[in-house]
């Protein structure tokens, strides 16, 4: 086993463990932290897969930003904290049918699909220069549909604001 | 090799950092001594050199008081995510140019990556969760207002940081940080250094802002303003794991002195250097004693505001994270694109 | 370039690992004497009242919403600030749209008030 390997399963296992603890865990707030290695976990992968534009903004936008929104929220919501959630087991019959068709599809994706491996490695010094070439000219109309996007968005926030005042 | 490499300049680097804090914070206090007309620690050892070294035996001697309604696990992870995100912030700064040992050419940064400035940035980013966690797990009301607000402070002055730099990336049309030096070695109208401080005035100073708010310097420390919050999101804390906070806070002021050395101030450049006919060798010491200097000057400016201004208000600091640094480093970015193209 | 990335990744293990052993460190050197009093919480100054897991301010909330927003747009900020010398005037007439809707919607969420803090 290569260093590459030992790398790569320790960033595997940090996600899936720390996803894991977000799944099962009956503290909401135990939740939200672990979120925290997962997403972070995640980004080291990116960075396996030589991305690491791609891992920053990850670290970035999602660690930085919809984490702190996430425990924000969860903060905000009074009493949750020491609730035991209960996770009932229940609807059991269309769960497995849901789940077995989901995990089904995932796998037949897996298996069905003839996985590009680029013959030569991909010149990483260009990864973001070229994100940008790309971004203001191929896909121009998404990038500045995304503007409008993150537009409407504010104005959705500023919602919150108004609420605030009048209570 | 090349691990081996890599380790000896990590070692190097924390060894550094380390010793760093023991004098940093000696300084500090011997210096708000001398702002306040007092006289300042100077028993332990000569001048009081050894003061911080019998603080830190001093704080691992003391027991570990974790409050019966706080919740011990994350109470004792958040100080680790403090630190290791305190340690980890270094790895991408040229401490200096290349330098040749033993026959081998050795970059002076720990690690030469090609977002090397946007990896500052993503780790200090991280920063907001060994505050947060503190805050939260501490049970307790001053410990998690404290914790609130650091985490809205710090991501608030997160995009003047990140909009600052903008302007310096225009201006390098690069990522990566031993670039951005490198353009910085050259000279404007043939005399004066082409340090960004100079190119690029208004990114320096709303940078600078934004990095004593990241720090959590006065007058930005809200999170632990004392006469409000009794100690913030490390109240509930004792012993060592407080000294952790403590540790990260100076590492954190190094750092961000070392990012504002690289991005403005020119990094290991010493201007005219080159005619002093030094040998590679020499010449390369004398730069990385040149970086170092520089971050000596702007920890002493650094210490000096902390003991000459009062603390904001917090509507004020968020009104003026969003209301002037933002607008003011946005412009600073289209304006400095607009310049670079029409010339 | 993983190369590029290893002494990274070990300096946030030399980073977590001297984390975790100075606070172990201190709990075996330090003593232990608990008693009921000294883990109250806050203990040297009043008793709190109630839990200190209560409600804040939704004002943090959407400062957390805000930023994200704007975040976003740094982030795209980035590539083209790499490249915006070989884009010329047509990427900067772009970026500037791009940056001029969204602050658009900055200025009305100030007039909105979102940005007060009161």
């Amino acid at each position: 086993m290569d260093l590459y390997a030992i790398i790569f399963y320790l960033f595997a296992v940090i996600t899936l463990g720390s996803a894991t603890i977000v799944v099962f865990s009956k503290n909401v707030v135990y939740s939200a932290f672990a979120l925290l290695f997962a997403l972070f976990g995640v980004a080291g992968l990116y960075v396996l897969l030589m991305a690491d534009f791609l891992a920053i903004t990850q670290l970035l936008v999602y660690v930085g930003g919809i984490l702190v929104l996430v425990l924000f929220g969860v903060m905000l919501t009074t009493k949750v904290f020491d609730v035991q959630m209960k996770t009932k087991t229940i609807q059991m019959v269309p769960a497995v049918a849901i789940l077995g068709l989901l995990s089904g599809t995932i796998v037949g994706v897996f298996w069905s699909t003839d996985w590009y491996i680029s013959e030569n490695p991909i010149d990483v010094a260009k990864t973001a220069p070229q994100i940008g070439n790309m971004l203001l000219t191929t896909y121009l109309l998404p990038f500045e549909i995304a503007s409008v996007v993150l537009l409407v968005a504010l104005i959705g926030a500023a919602m919150i604001a108004r609420r605030e005042r009048k209570g | 090799m090349d691990i081996l490499i890599a380790s000896t300049k990590i070692a190097v680097v924390l060894a550094a950092m380390l010793t760093s804090v023991v004098f940093l914070v000696l300084v500090e206090r011997r210096m708000s001594a001398f702002i306040q007309n007092r006289i300042g620690p100077n028993r332990v050892g000569p001048y009081g050199l050894l003061q911080s070294v019998a603080d830190v035996v001093k704080l691992l001697m003391k027991e570990d008081i974790v409050p019966a309604k706080a919740n011990k696990p994350l109470h004792d992870l958040a100080p680790i995510i403090s630190i290791a995100v305190a340690m980890t912030t270094f790895a991408v700064i040229p401490f200096g140019n290349a330098i040749e040992l033993f026959g081998t050419t050795i970059k002076l940064q720990i690690a030469d990556v090609n977002i090397g400035i946007l990896y500052i940035l993503a780790i200090t980013s991280l920063g907001v969760y060994g505050l947060t966690l503190a805050g939260w797990s501490s049970n307790n009301k001053y410990s998690l207002l404290g914790g609130l607000r650091s985490s809205a402070q710090m991501i608030s002055y997160e995009l003047s940081m990140g909009l600052a730099i903008i302007g310096v990336i225009l201006m390098a049309g690069t990522l990566r940080l031993d670039v951005i030096v490198e353009k910085q070695t050259e000279y404007l109208l043939g005399w004066l250094p082409a340090w960004n401080i100079f190119l690029q005035p208004v990114a320096f100073i709303t940078f600078f802002i934004a990095a004593f708010a990241e720090t959590n310097r006065l007058p930005f420390d809200l999170p632990e303003a004392e006469p409000e919050l009794v100690g913030g999101f490390h109240t509930e804390y004792t012993g060592l794991k407080f000294g952790l906070f403590f540790l990260a806070e100076y590492m954190n002021m190094i750092t961000a002195s070392a990012i504002v050395v690289t991005l403005f101030l020119g990094g290991w450049h010493l201007p005219y250097a080159d005619m002093l006919g030094l040998s590679g060798f020499a010449l390369s010491i004398l730069q990385v004693l040149t970086f170092c200097g520089k971050i000596v000057l702007v920890l002493l400016f650094f210490i000096a505001i902390r003991w000459t201004l009062p603390r904001f208000r917090y509507d004020q600091l968020m009104s003026l994270g969003w209301k002037v640094m933002l607008p003011l480093t946005l412009a600073n970015a289209l304006v400095t694109a607009l310049i670079l193209l029409a010339f | 370039m993983l190369d590029n990335y290893i002494p990274i990744f070990l300096m946030i293990a030399v980073g977590v690992l001297f984390g975790i052993i100075m606070v172990k460190l201190n709990e075996w050197l330090g003593p232990k004497r608990p008693s009921e009093e000294k883990l109250t919480t806050y203990e040297s100054g009043m008793e709190p009242v109630r839990t200190a897991r209560e409600r804040f301010s939704v004002k943090f909330y959407l400062v957390a919403v805000l930023f994200i927003l704007f975040d976003i747009e740094v982030v795209f900020l980035y590539p083209w600030a790499v490249s915006f010398k070989s884009l010329g005037w047509l990427g900067f007439v772009t970026m500037t749209v791009f940056v001029v809707i969204l602050f658009l919607g900055f200025v009305y969420v100030w007039r909105k008030g979102a940005l007060e803090w009161d």
